[in-house]
C-alpha cells in the first residue's frame, strides 16, 4: 500500500502569493494513496528538510512529492534529504508549481487549480516508482590523447604532470602538428620551433607519456572511464629500438624528389625520411609508395649502410588494444584545397603560395634557410600580395566561417618579409581585420605603421602573368575604384577547414560533427571542451579554427577534465536507463538503429548445450544515457526506461 | 454560454531544451494561461504517440510536442527520431479523425522562455476557438467509460 508525503513549499512568497498551499494540502491529504500532506514556508531549508526526513521516518513513507520550485533547482537537494533518512532517493519527485504556476500565471484560483492537478498527477507517478541504484563505473585512469600538435602535447603533459598515464597518438611520424611548421610565431614573433621542440621532447621522454607515433585510432568501444581503443602501428620498415638516428639511411636513399609534406611541397625528401630535422623522435620511416624496393624489388640501400640493422622490409602494420578511461580528441585541421579559386592562379603560378608554404620559407629551417625566395628562380620578391580570406567568409565558393588566425598570420608575414626585406614593397588585400586578442591588435598596426605594409580593403578579382609580373587585380573599397598591383609573389590566407577525414573519424568516436566536420562541443557556451559523449573531450584547431594560446589554453582545460575523471574510484551515473524484456524482445533491432549511443547490443540466448535458440536487444548500461528513444521504438514493448516508464507516464498522464 | 471554454492542454516536454525553456519564462515572470499541464521526459525521443492518445483519450483538449530545435539534441539526435515519428502519426491521428490543429509540434530551446509563454499563449487560443474535444467525450459518454487503450 502506498503511503505518500506531499510537502507543500510556500516559497516565502513566491508560491504562497498565489497558489493557495492550504487548498492544495487539504486536496492532496484526502487523495488515495497519500499518508500525510503538510505546507511550509522553506522545505528547501534545514529545517524544511528535517521535517520530510522525519516524516519519511514516522509515518514509513514509500514515496515524496515536493510541490515547489523546478526539479532543475531542487532535485537533488530533496532526494539527498530522502537517502538521508532511509528512502529510496528515487521515490521522490518534485511538482514544480512556482516555475509552472504561480510566476506564470496572474489568477489566484486558477494557479491554485492548476497546482492540484500537477500535484496530484505526480503522486499518480510516484506511486509507480521504483528504487533505482546508482550504477557504479570503474575508471581506467589512462587517457587516449589523439593528435600530436600543440594541443595534444599540452594536453598529454598536463595529465601526466598530475600522475596520469597518457598513450599520445600521431598519425604522422613525428610530433609537432602544424605548429612545428610555422616560422614565427604572432604576436611575439618568437621563433615556433624554439618554443615548440623542447615541448616535443618533454612529451616523448615523460615516464607516464606513452608516445604512439605513425600510429592512428581504428577503433573506440566502450564507455566513459572504460574505453576499448585499438591502435593502428603502422609500419616504419625501421625498428624503433634498434634505430639510433643517425640519419645514413636518409643520405644515402637514391630517392630523393618526392616532394616534402612538411615543407608543403617547396622541398624534396627521400623515400626514407624523417618529416623535419628536430622531429621526435628522430627515427625515420620507409615511405612505401615511393620506395624503390617496395616498387621494384631491388635497392636496400638503407640496409645496406644501417650500422644498426635497424631495417626490416618485412614489418608489417600492428594493432594495440589499450584501455583507457578518457580520451582528448586534439587532430588538428588542415588548409583548404586552393585549387577552389582559379581566379587567384593556385597551382598555374609557382610564385603564388599559401600562408603555409611561406611560413616555410621564411623559416630558418626551411628550404631557403629562412630567406624570403620566390619558388619560380629563387630570387627575393621585391613586391609581395597577400591576399586574405581566401576560403574563408565566403560561402559560394569556400567556407562561410573566419578562420580566425589569417589577419594575425597576414601581418606577421608582412612583418617578416619588411625585416628580412628592407626595400620590398607588401600589399594586403583584406575584407576586416579581425585581431581580437591580447596584443593582437597592437601587432596589427605594428605591421601597417611600423612595417610598412600597405593594406587594401577589397577583394581580389583575378590574377594573371604580365611581363614577368603577376598581375592582382582587385578593388580598393576605401577608395572606390579598382587597383592593380604588379607583384613578384602573391601569398593566399587559405581558410582553416578541418581534417579531411574527421567526418569519418567522429563516427569512431562516436561523437558530432558540425556542417564543416569541426567537431561538435557539448554546449558551445558551458561545455566547450566536452562533447556530447561522455569522457571524450575535445582540444584545439579540431573543434574550431583556433590559435595557438587558444589551443593551448583548450587543451590544459580537456586534461583539467581527464583529471577529474581520474580523481575518483568510481562514477556513479544516473540510473535512468533503458532495460529491455529479453522474454518479450522479438529482435527487430529497432532499437539498435534508435540508439544514438550505440548503447544497444544484440545478445545471444542458447540452450544448456550451448545451442543458439534466439538473439534478443540488450542494453549495456555504461553507455546508456537514458533518452528513451528506443522505447518509443520498441514494437514489442519490451523496452522501458528506469524512472519514465510507460506506466509511470500513463499514470502521470491520468492523474491529470 | 456566457461561460469561455477553457481548453485542456497536455504538453510533453524534453527535460533539456523545453522544460528548461518553460522554467525561463517562469524565472523572467513571463504571463501565459493556465491551461497547459506539463509532463516532463528526459527527451522528444521518449514521447511515445501512445502518450498523446492517453492524454487525448483523459480529456486533453489538445496536446503540444516540444523538444530541443534540430541539431541541438542533448542525446545526439533523439528529436530527430521524434520528428519523423511525428510525421507518421500526424497522418494516423488524422485518418483516425483527431483534427491536426489539436496536436502540435514544435521546438522551444531552453533559451526561448518568450517564445514558450507565446506558444502557450496561441495554442491555447487555437483550440479555445475550435471547442472542446467533444468527439472523444461523445465516445466515452456513449460507452459509459473511457475506451480502453
Amino acid at each position: 500500500m502506498a503511503k505518500i508525503g506531499v510537502f507543500v513549499c510556500h516559497c516565502g512568497e513566491n508560491i504562497a502569493a498565489k497558489v493557495d498551499c492550504t487548498k492544495l494540502t487539504a486536496a492532496m491529504e484526502s487523495h488515495p494513496g497519500v499518508s500525510i500532506a503538510t505546507e511550509y514556508k522553506y522545505f528547501c531549508s534545514d529545517p524544511g528538510q528535517e521535517s520530510i526526513k522525519k516524516a519519511i521516518v514516522e509515518q514509513g513513507l514509500t514515496g515524496v512529492i515536493v510541490a515547489a520550485c523546478s526539479p532543475r533547482m531542487h532535485e537533488a537537494t530533496f532526494r539527498k534529504a530522502c537517502a538521508a533518512a532511509g528512502l529510496n532517493p528515487y521515490l521522490c519527485e518534485i511538482a514544480n508549481i512556482r516555475e509552472q504556476c504561480s510566476w506564470v500565471h496572474s489568477d489566484g484560483d486558477e494557479a491554485t487549480e492548476k497546482a492540484i492537478e500537477i500535484t496530484r498527477s505526480l503522486v499518480e507517478k510516484v506511486k509507480r516508482n521504483n528504487e533505482l541504484q546508482p550504477i557504479l563505473v570503474p575508471v581506467t585512469k589512462r587517457a587516449l590523447v589523439i593528435g600530436g600538435g600543440i594541443a595534444g602535447i599540452q594536453a598529454a603533459l598536463d595529465i601526466a604532470n598530475a600522475g596520469g598515464e597518457v598513450v599520445l597518438v600521431e598519425r604522422e611520424a613525428s610530433l609537432g602538428g602544424h605548429m612545428a611548421q610555422l616560422s614565427e610565431t604572432f604576436p611575439t614573433l618568437d621563433c615556433s620551433q624554439c618554443i615548440m621542440t623542447p615541448r616535443m621532447v618533454e612529451a616523448a621522454q615523460h615516464p607516464n607519456i606513452r608516445l604512439l607515433t605513425y600510429a592512428e585510432v581504428e577503433k573506440v568501444e566502450g564507455f566513459i572511464g572504460n574505453f576499448h581503443v585499438r591502435v593502428k602501428m603502422k609500419a616504419r620498415y625501421v625498428d624503433m629500438y634498434a634505430c639510433t638516428g643517425c640519419g645514413d639511411c636518409i643520405q644515402k636513399c637514391p630517392q630523393k624528389k618526392i616532394s616534402a609534406e612538411f615543407d608543403c611541397g617547396l622541398a624534396n625528401r627521400p623515400a626514407i625520411y624523417t618529416p623535419f630535422a628536430q622531429a621526435v623522435p628522430n627515427k625515420p620511416v620507409i615511405d612505401r609508395q615511393h620506395c624503390t624496393y617496395f616498387k621494384n624489388g631491388k635497392c636496400k640501400v638503407c640496409q645496406k649502410v644501417c650500422q644498426t640493422n635497424a631495417i626490416n622490409f618485412d614489418m608489417e602494420d600492428e594493432y594495440l588494444d589499450l584501455e583507457i578511461g578518457a580520451i582528448v580528441v586534439a587532430t588538428g585541421f588542415q588548409i583548404q584545397n586552393t585549387s577552389l579559386y582559379g581566379e587567384y592562379g593556385y597551382g598555374r603560378y609557382p610564385d603564388v603560395v599559401t600562408g603555409l608554404q611561406f611560413e616555410r620559407l621564411a623559416s630558418a629551417s626551411g628550404p631557403t634557410g629562412g630567406r624570403i625566395a620566390r619558388p619560380s628562380d629563387g630570387k627575393e620578391p621585391e613586391t609581395v600580395v597577400f591576399i586574405q580570406c581566401a576560403g574563408s567568409r565566403d560561402p559560394s565558393k569556400g567556407v562561410s566561417y573566419c578562420s580566425k588566425i589569417c589577419c594575425m598570420y597576414t601581418a606577421k608575414h608582412a612583418m617578416l618579409y619588411a625585416h628580412k626585406n628592407h626595400h620590398g614593397t607588401s600589399r594586403v588585400f583584406y575584407m576586416d581585420i579581425r585581431a581580437a586578442g591580447k596584443g593582437y591588435d597592437e601587432f596589427t598596426r605594428r605591421a601597417i605603421e611600423e612595417d610598412g605594409a600597405g593594406y587594401i580593403r577589397g577583394r581580389v578579382s583575378k590574377l594573371w602573368e604580365e611581363n614577368g609580373k603577376l598581375m592582382v587585380r582587385g578593388v580598393d573599397t576605401l577608395l572606390g575604384r579598382p587597383v592593380e598591383v604588379p607583384a613578384d609573389m602573391v601569398v593566399l590566407a587559405t581558410a582553416m577547414v578541418p581534417q579531411p577525414d574527421a567526418k569519418e573519424f567522429a563516427k569512431t568516436l562516436g561523437i558530432g560533427c558540425d556542417e564543416y566536420g569541426f567537431f561538435n562541443e557539448a554546449h558551445m557556451k558551458l561545455r566547450p571542451v566536452e562533447t556530447a559523449t561522455a569522457g571524450i573531450f575535445l582540444a584545439g584547431a579540431c573543434q574550431s579554427p583556433k590559435d595557438i594560446p587558444d589551443s593551448v589554453a583548450q587543451a590544459s582545460a580537456a586534461a583539467s577534465k581527464v583529471l577529474a575523471l581520474f580523481s575518483r574510484e568510481k562514477l556513479e551515473r544516473e540510473p535512468i536507463i533503458a532495460m529491455n524484456n529479453e522474454a518479450t524482445c522479438s529482435g527487430c533491432w529497432g532499437c539498435v538503429l534508435a540508439c544514438p549511443y550505440n548503447a544497444i547490443e544484440k545478445k545471444d540466448i542458447t540452450d544448456r548445450a550451448g545451442n543458439l535458440i534466439r538473439r534478443v536487444a540488450s542494453v549495456n548500461p555504461g553507455l546508456c544515457q537514458g533518452c528513451g528513444t528506443c522505447v518509443t521504438f520498441c514494437r514489442s514493448n519490451s523496452i522501458d526506461l528506469a524512472g519514465f516508464t510507460e506506466k509511470q507516464i500513463f499514470a502521470e498522464v491520468m492523474g491529470l | 454560454m456566457s461561460e469561455v471554454f477553457e481548453p485542456k492542454i497536455v504538453a510533453f516536454v524534453c527535460t533539456y531544451c523545453t522544460y528548461a525553456g518553460a522554467d525561463l519564462a517562469g524565472t523572467s515572470r513571463l504571463k501565459y494561461p493556465s491551461n497547459v499541464r506539463i509532463v516532463r521526459l528526459p527527451c522528444t525521443g521518449r514521447i511515445s504517440p501512445m502518450f498523446i492518445l492517453k492524454a487525448l483519450q483523459k480529456g486533453a483538449d489538445g496536446v503540444l510536442v516540444s523538444g530541443c530545435h534540430p541539431g541541438d539534441c542533448h542525446f545526439d539526435h533523439g528529436n530527430y527520431h521524434a520528428r519523423r515519428r511525428w510525421t507518421v502519426f500526424n497522418s494516423l491521428l488524422q485518418f483516425a479523425g483527431v483534427p491536426e490543429e489539436r496536436v502540435k509540434f514544435s521546438w522551444i530551446s531552453a533559451a526561448e522562455g518568450i517564445k514558450f509563454a507565446e506558444l502557450i499563449r496561441d495554442i491555447t487560443e487555437d483550440i479555445r476557438k475550435i471547442g472542446p474535444f467533444e468527439e472523444y467525450h461523445t465516445l466515452i459518454a456513449e460507452t459509459g467509460s473511457a475506451a480502453p487503450l
